[in-house]
């Protein structure tokens, strides 16, 4: 199994007050909330947490695209991809993902990941994202054309970075005459492509389509959904005709681990709960504009609404596999479990949520790389 | 004055439209969120009138065809659907997303309009008059922002949720989304043209309206200096519901002069 260690890189001095009362941390939480001082320590802080993932053995350190919001601080996840190409060695580095229909063009996208991808000798592994519903209010991107958006900026860069330039490309929404990209990127034919999601069906059967079977990620999300989620794919990629290999799956998931099951859970819960019920918290005609999914999973959403967007306690949330927390033994058995039932190739950790400390993401991380990293990625 | 359903199949689109009353043909162009039912103010025109009240294609009963891709689709679609209905001396009235809809019309073609009433329409942005954010109000917030009167809003809110009425929901959503969510709600590339619209137009607001602010008439009309300008007190986006007499009166005398 191959071991990833994910940043969202919050806002972790945010006044949790400001943010409750205002609703949601997304798209209206005024920007004066945001003190450029406390961001200078803490990009600087995440950035050393990602590099130090490295020095743990860590397979793969990642960061992701979100704007204009507390709950992360990488609207432009390439600045921070590239601050960890030069400042590693070894690691491979994610971008999970770029958000393409919010890209004004997806030439770009395709030039910035070829960049990473020669700077750091072929260590970058491509994510793919349509951006959350949030985005498409605070970007004004039409969320109904969100879907075409991603499929055909796609094609673009992958063409862009596999085919001899120059050549033209006619589409409805991108249209280049010459595509030509300077510098191609390192790995042949391209870096791998994985798919982050919170689990549909539309985009669960385009990434497991056997002419892209990209590694398909489930989100955040309880652990039944992704159960389902996940071997929805594997089922999927039957029907296309091939067998679902492990390393097409991989589960996104918050960790902490302490000492014991007690401490761990003594430790994590406040800055879990502030995650949880604040950073992620946003009202449903945010999170989901029109067009952003199809109307039948708009409604499953509107019917599961006040389970979703109550709050949830940590004790909940371990229940629901929501997170997962406590001594390593704990959270190793945990994951060989869903291991033994999933068999996903990747397991990405999120070892810093909400508003957790420097001094308690470090031990959360060290206990993690010394209790429960090699013996996961032993498994087989 | 009972209306009667038509279907007319038009450019791959199978359209529902209400059609009551006789008289000089009157097309209401409805706004972001259909004309679900038949309204008080469509039986008071139809007295005068020969009422027509499409469901737009992407709204209601109509299909969601595939070439729907912004408003001047559809201002194309309602040229080839007053002319498919042979209608002549048309008075087009259009309400928010409808009256957006008048304006794309009438800037290509009023050869088949007679005169035109914009009930607080869409389309154009006015600087210091931002609308409201419609797509991240909740259902219950977007209709008590319809209305000045919250009593109709009261009214509204009272008639119970229907599956298919959340369904019918959805869709305007979708379709209004489509072609209103960026540029927001309005045309930048419209004033341009306004100049071309050779026919009587009235400009019809309510003074409180929470949705399209009423200072967007005042751009409206110096754009359109031609118009007539005419403010409803106490009323909010939907002046033909909620000063239906009022607002009747308005367009009879105003179409009929």
């Amino acid at each position: 199994m191959q071991i990833v260690l994910f940043h969202l890189m919050p806002y972790a001095d945010l006044d949790l007050g400001e943010g409750r009362r205002n609703g949601t941390v997304w798209v209206t939480l005024p920007n004066r909330n945001f003190d450029p001082q406390k961001g200078h320590r803490l990009y600087n802080r995440y950035l050393d947490e990602l590099e130090y993932g490295e020095e743990l053995g860590f397979d793969v350190v990642a960061v992701n695209e979100h704007h204009q919001t507390a709950y992360g601080l990488m609207p432009s996840p390439i600045v921070t991809a590239s601050a960890l190409a030069r400042r590693t060695q070894r690691v491979k580095i994610a971008i999970l993902g770029s958000a393409l229909p919010l890209r004004a063009h997806p030439m770009m996208v395709a030039e910035e990941h070829a960049m990473i991808d020669v700077i750091s000798g072929g260590r970058l592994i491509s994510g793919f994202v349509r951006g959350i519903g949030a985005e498409y209010h605070t970007f004004g991107v039409n969320p109904t054309f969100s879907h075409d958006r991603f499929h055909e900026a796609h094609d673009l860069i992958v063409r862009a970075w596999s085919e001899p330039g120059p050549f033209s490309f006619h589409g409805h929404h991108y249209r280049v005459r010459y595509v030509n990209l300077w510098p191609r990127p390192y790995q042949k034919p391209h870096p791998p492509i994985w798919i982050p999601s919170q689990g549909s069906k539309e985009t669960i059967d385009w990434a497991s389509h056997s002419d892209r079977r990209y590694t398909y990620l489930q989100t955040f999300s309880p652990v039944k959904v992704v159960q389902r989620y996940l071997k929805q794919y594997r089922d999927t990629c039957a029907g296309y005709g091939y067998a679902c290999e492990d390393r097409q799956l991989g589960w996104a998931v918050p960790v902490y681990v302490g000492e014991t099951d007690q401490s761990a859970r003594a430790e994590a819960k406040q800055h879990f709960e502030a995650f949880r019920n604040v950073y992620v918290r946003m009202p449903l005609e945010m999170l989901l504009p029109p067009g952003y999914t199809s109307r039948e999973s708009l409604k499953n959403v509107m019917k599961a609404k006040a389970q979703m967007f109550g709050d949830v306690t940590l004790e909940q949330a371990l229940e629901l596999g929501l997170f997962v927390c406590g001594s390593a033994e704990t959270v190793y058995r945990a994951f060989e479990q869903y291991w033994k039932d999933m068999r996903f190739g990747n397991l990405l950790v999120m070892c810093q949520f909400g508003t957790l400390p420097a001094e308690l993401t470090r031990a959360n991380m060290e206990r993690f790389a010394r209790g429960v990293l090699p013996r996961l990625k032993a498994l087989d | 004055m009972p209306f009667t359903d038509h279907t007319l199949e038009l450019d791959g689109c199978r359209t529902r439209y209400r059609r009551g009353g006789k008289g000089t043909p009157l097309l209401f162009l409805h706004g972001a969120g259909g004309m679900p039912v038949v309204l008080p103010f469509m039986e008071q025109l139809a007295q005068r009138f020969e009422v027509i009240v499409p469901d737009h294609p992407g709204y209601g009963r109509s299909d969601e065809p595939d070439w729907l891709e912004n408003i001047h689709d559809l201002a194309y679609f309602y040229l080839d659907f007053v002319a498919a209905l042979k209608l002549e001396r048309v008075v087009l009235v259009g309400n928010s997303m409808g009256g957006w809809m008048a304006m794309e019309i009438a800037v290509r073609n009023t050869s088949r309009i007679a005169s035109i009433v914009l009930v607080s329409p869409a389309g154009i942005a006015a600087p210091g008059a931002e609308p409201a954010d419609i797509f991240l109000l909740s259902p219950e917030d977007t209709v008590r922002q319809l209305f000045h009167d919250q009593r109709f809003a009261e009214e509204r809110l009272a008639i119970p949720v229907t599956p298919e009425a959340i369904d019918l929901g959805l869709k305007n959503r979708h379709t209004t989304a489509r072609l209103a969510w960026e540029p927001r709600l309005h045309d930048p590339f419209l004033p341009k043209w306004l100049h071309r619209i050779d026919v009587p137009v009235a400009i019809v607001w309510g003074k409180e309206d929470r949705v399209l602010p009423v200072g967007i008439a005042d751009e409206l009309k110096r754009l359109l200096p031609q118009a007539q300008l005419k403010i409803f007190e106490h009323c909010g986006h939907l002046p033909q519901v909620e000063k239906a007499e009022e607002f009747c009166d308005f367009v009879v005398r105003f179409a009929c002069k």
